[in-house]
């Protein structure tokens, strides 16, 4: 039974493979997602044996998936849905992204339009 | 393992004899094998939750730069990836034996099916270790000394950051469980489990099938996802 489960586990990888050269556009991560999830399934259920393990053990590791979830639920909620709504006096931009890197100084500021200004009358 | 009981049945007094490794605590060895088995996945939970928190700060920051992303998958080797996904699987299926050749008492069985499993185990370092050879020379380890071509540089030593971090702690569990298993080898040629015992093997298993598990998500959310973009 091991090897069989062997098995599906290469047939897995080899699938999660192929589709990650299909552009299946905001499907992509979703799909290898689901993938990675049967795989870790199959290995936590067999190799793992918590399929033949007490009801306790089983609950054990129940949780642990219950409360990723909680973190990785509760954390995007926040973030995902931030700009979706604005509120008086905001902006729909506020704390969706966090800016980084070099140049760029914030619209408006008088640096930023002095540089554009000396680079422009000089062709 | 009569001659375990009579030896073990003297010093207690209590006339009561007993496997030599039932503790004092446990009435009988299912019990004692039911107690490992459960303390250790409590362990694998909180290691889980370890893992959840950086899989957290990828998913945001994966939200927040997808073209770091993008360009982050492409340049990381998928084809090494793939081989040491295989690797690692299939170093889950001997150790997988290796617990089922515990179990029936076949002792050589045991130790070959361990020692299987750390060349594999080893395989999945090397082929690491040259994957961050080549990030090395090309200066993607994040730090003063990063560098990457165009305008996404910020942001792809985030990315790299996490790819280090996700992989590199990784490894460290395979190190940890490389170490392990060599101990555990070590006892099973000194002929220490039987099938009423041992616990030290299927526990080891567990935890090397977790970090297996580990990879199995490292692996696409890494080098696969975001590919095609």
């Amino acid at each position: 039974m091991y090897y069989a489960i062997f098995g599906s586990l290469m047939a897995l990888t080899a699938t999660t493979v192929a589709v990650a050269f299909v552009n299946l556009g905001a499907l992509n991560f979703p799909v290898a997602l689901a993938i990675a999830i049967l795989k870790a399934t199959l290995v936590i259920l067999f190799f793992m044996h918590v399929k033949y393990s007490s009801q306790l053990t089983k609950l054990i590791c129940g949780t642990a998936f219950f409360f990723l979830i909680i973190l990785f639920g509760l954390t995007l909620t926040d973030y995902l849905s931030r700009g979706w709504f604005v509120a008086p006096g905001g902006t729909a931009g506020a704390g969706t992204q966090l800016t980084i890197g070099p140049a760029a100084p914030p619209a408006g500021e008088p640096g930023a339009e002095a540089g554009e200004g000396e680079a422009a009358p000089e062709p | 393992m009569a001659d375990g009981l009579t030896a073990h049945a003297g010093p207690h007094g209590d006339g009561q004899a007993h496997h030599p490794d039932l503790q004092h605590h446990f009435q009988t060895l299912g019990q004692q094998q039911e107690a490992a088995t459960l303390g250790m996945w409590i362990f694998l939970v909180t290691e889980v939750m370890f893992f959840g928190g950086l899989l957290m700060a990828y998913l945001l920051y994966r939200v927040w730069y997808p073209e770091a992303w993008v360009e982050g998958s492409l340049e990381l080797n998928i084809v090494l990836g793939a081989t040491n996904t295989v690797v690692l699987i299939g170093s889950s299926l001997t150790m997988a034996l290796g617990v089922r050749a515990a179990q029936t008492g076949a002792q050589k069985a045991t130790v070959g099916w361990l020692l299987l499993t750390m060349a594999l185990g080893l395989t999945f370092l090397v082929i690491k270790f040259f994957e961050y050879r080549e990030k090395w020379e090309l200066n993607h380890i994040p730090g003063p000394n990063f560098t990457f071509e165009g305008p996404l540089a910020p942001q792809m030593q985030i990315f790299f950051s996490l790819y280090f971090g996700l992989t590199g702690l990784h490894a460290l569990h395979m190190i940890i469980g490389f170490t392990l298993l060599s101990v555990i080898a070590w006892m099973a040629h000194r002929g220490r489990f039987t099938p009423e015992w041992y616990t030290p093997v299927e526990l080891s298993g567990l935890y090397w099938h977790f970090v297996d598990i580990v990879w199995i998500f490292l692996f696409p959310l890494l080098y696969l996802v975001d590919r095609t973009h």
